[in-house]
């Protein structure tokens, strides 16, 4: 104790708990409330002065943006993991049996404030906003809801969305399983096709709806040639070219092909690694039994990897829910192509409609809520297999 | 029948371990029809992504004149071929700042949440405490939720923030009443913070850092805490507190979660559009790839020769971090599928 005692206090007074040994008792207590409090906030708290003041001190600075950029990264990088320790080292100077009981929410604690700050108090605000005015300044009853179902743009934003949800997830499913089976046939080249596949989900939404965008690209007749490939094609048969991305109703389709392009590789990848695990044994018995290759496929693989198949095809549920990147850079929502997502971005940027964003947002989290139960049921199920 | 007797395709791959399983191929033509399908699918996957790197290398006369493909059959017409686009795209569309600012996003909103992240999910892991379980339970009850949820209130949020505190109105009059000199009545009492954080870097990185976290805490205590507990106890047992088994022991044995994750992350953000719209766009010197890129296909749509360079900016660290780091980029991406 006397030891603890004589180190540089950093923490404040602790010596109405100096005579404690084993059990804290009342003022030990109260000293672990109060340490566990200080330690849980001093890292989130910390973490944002320190850089903050980083920030200010480089922003008054004449240097370059690479130098400044490097100085950021340093900070950001270092300083964290630096105040952590630093953080552990104040609570070794505190007495045993109370820094024991503070160090875990040193630990856990900032996770649990920042996740804290930035989702938890977000979408209980979210919900309290959608039942307010479009300044949040008064409180409007369901009238942001009676907006979304009863908007014509918003009904059609509901109506395609619901096309995402149904028609991607069973695309990318159905390509993904189908090709999973295929390359598992081939011996040197399969790895390679499937990351050939899985390839686009490197690359961001914008980007995939700027090559999609050249794809779909559209040039009136007579003003030069297609330079997309789908005109270049279509015109080829003697069709007159079309502007895709302005074809009502087709459009949307066009647009989901993005999604599949890019989510594929995922479904992919999952039902790939779940196939190779269905039991050789088992396959060779349905052969024996003369089972086709077809039947051993739909009566043996398919319901062997049944949760697999669910768990990726929820989950691309939930991504097809949120779609908002290739629709607003590929139409912008134009044409009949609105989506939920974007609707909501569109009512906070572009109508500076907090209460109608807000009102969207709620829906979509209600949206997801049974899907992310089913979800997280499975994986479980998963988890407890393995 | 036959499916059941050795093939001679099982014959050729004697390094599997369960030929059984190539047992369905059994003549080398169904070998060869798959090997058709597989490879048609590739191209057709591929054929995209190839033709916007191939108009990006050509000049803007050819792109306007004539399809990409068209380049197949005059390879040896050189002066088609430019780097000049992207030359043009860094320097005049400004997208080399946006790479910078692309990269200083990036990072460190990757290095901060695993931080956090490895430090909580050994404290869920392998320390006792009274909340344990219902702090794990309430962050992991958040990975899924979708981040839109999240914009509007942070919004309000970064732009500083005041409650009305009017019950303590009387408290006030009561001091103010104390200086005879003063008279003044008070009816509302306002308090709060001015925080400044919309258009900076810090207050992307915090979001992310926020938005990130269930998830890397959810992979990472599932690695973590299935390291065996004699290792830990060992550790203990050798005089190592908390701190020296979580720096010498955990992190190194935990390198491959904490790389699938870094990736994932890394990739999420580097990628990431729309948090970057919300928080950033107020500042356009902070603009990020993702945003240079939808400005200028906002403003040049048909500007292919500038689009396609961008893009493919856009795309190049990706690509280096897809084909470097496949194994732990393949698991991380699955892995954080379910992030909202």
């Amino acid at each position: 104790m006397s030891d603890t005692l004589t180190q540089p206090d950093l923490e404040g007074d602790e010596s109405e708990v100096v005579y404690v040994d084993d059990s804290p008792g009342f003022g030990g207590t109260l000293a672990i409330i109060f340490f566990a409090v200080l330690a849980t906030l001093a890292v989130p708290l910390l973490t944002y002065l320190m850089l903050n003041a980083g920030f200010n001190f480089l922003a008054d600075k004449d240097l370059p943006p690479w130098a400044i950029g490097l100085a950021a990264i340093l900070v950001g990088t270092v300083g964290t993991f630096a105040l952590f320790t630093i953080v552990d080292y104040a609570i070794k100077l505190l007495p045993h049996n109370i820094g024991e009981r503070v160090r875990p929410y040193a630990w856990a604690g900032p996770a649990m404030v920042i996740v804290g700050i930035f989702l938890l108090y977000p979408a209980i605000d979210t919900v309290r906003i959608s039942f307010m005015n479009a300044t949040s300044t008064e409180y409007i009853g369901f009238e942001n809801y009676v907006y979304v179902f009863t908007d014509p743009a918003s009904l059609r934003s509901l109506r395609n969305t619901l096309g995402w949800v149904f028609i991607v997830p069973i695309v990318c499913v159905g390509i993904g399983l189908g090709f999973a089976v295929l390359a598992d046939r081939l011996q040197r080249t399969e790895s390679f096709a499937k990351s050939m596949i899985f390839l686009p989900m490197a690359i961001s939404f914008i980007g995939a709806g700027i090559v999609w965008r050249f794809v779909y690209s559209f040039r009136i007749e007579g003003t030069g040639e297609q330079i997309g490939v789908l005109n270049a094609m279509w015109t080829s048969l003697g069709n007159a070219p079309v502007d895709w991305l302005r074809l009502a109703g087709w459009n949307n389709i066009f647009l989901m092909i993005v999604m599949v392009w890019l989510q594929t590789g995922f479904a992919m990848v999952i039902l790939s690694a779940a196939i190779k695990g269905v039991p050789g044994d088992i396959l060779e018995a349905a052969r024996i039994d003369g089972a086709t290759e077809i039947q051993v496929f739909w009566r043996v693989v398919v319901p062997s990897i049944m949760s697999s198949i669910v768990v990726v095809y929820t989950t691309m549920m939930i991504q097809a829910l949120k779609v908002f990147d290739i629709v607003w850079v590929m139409t912008g929502g134009q044409a009949g192509t609105e989506v939920i997502a974007e609707r909501m971005i569109r009512q906070m940027f572009t109508f500076r409609d907090f209460g109608r964003g807000a009102a969207v947002a709620t829906f979509m989290f209600l949206a997801i809520v049974p899907i992310m139960i089913l979800n997280i049921r499975r994986f479980r199920e998963e988890e407890a297999q393995r | 029948m036959s499916a059941t007797t050795p093939t001679t395709t099982e014959a050729e791959t004697p390094t599997k371990l369960k030929p059984s399983k190539e047992g369905g191929v059994s003549n080398p033509a169904t070998l060869w029809v798959i090997r058709i399908i597989v490879l048609a699918i590739v191209l057709i996957w591929l054929v995209p992504a190839i033709g916007l790197l191939i108009t990006s290398l050509r000049d803007q006369a050819a792109i306007t004149s004539s399809g990409w493909w068209t380049v197949f059959t005059s390879i040896g017409d050189f002066s088609q071929w430019t780097l000049d686009n992207y030359n043009q795209v860094l320097t005049s569309q400004g997208f080399d700042s946006a790479f910078i600012n692309t990269m200083v996003v990036a990072v460190p909103a990757t290095i901060m949440p695993i931080t956090i992240a490895t430090f909580a999910a050994y404290a869920f892991s392998w320390m006792e405490f009274r909340g344990r379980t219902a702090m794990f339970i309430t962050i992991i009850g958040l990975m899924a939720v979708p981040l839109q949820v999240a914009l509007i209130p942070l919004l309000k949020l970064y732009g500083g923030f005041d409650f009305d505190v009017s019950f303590l109105a009387p408290v006030y009059q009561f001091f103010i009443n104390l200086n005879p000199n003063v008279d003044v009545s008070i009816e509302t009492v306002r308090t709060g913070l001015t925080i400044d954080l919309n258009g900076k870097f810090l207050g992307l990185w915090l979001a992310h850092t926020g938005f990130g976290l269930p998830l890397a805490i959810y992979l990472l205590r599932n690695y973590i805490g299935s390291l065996p507990s004699e290792l830990i106890e060992s550790a203990r047992i050798d005089g190592a507190d908390h701190f020296a088994t979580f720096t010498r022991l955990i992190l190194p044995l935990s390198v491959p979660a904490l790389a699938s994750f870094a990736i994932f992350q890394f990739l999420w953000v580097f990628n990431d559009y729309l948090v970057a719209l919300v928080f950033l766009s107020t500042n356009p010197g902070n603009d990020v790839l993702t945003i240079a890129l939808n400005k200028l296909n906002g403003s040049n749509g048909e500007s292919w020769y500038l689009l396609t360079a961008g893009a493919f900016i856009s795309m190049i660290v990706p690509m280096i971090v897809f084909f470097s780091l496949q194994r732990f980029f393949v698991r991380g991406m699955t892995a954080g599928a379910v992030k909202g």
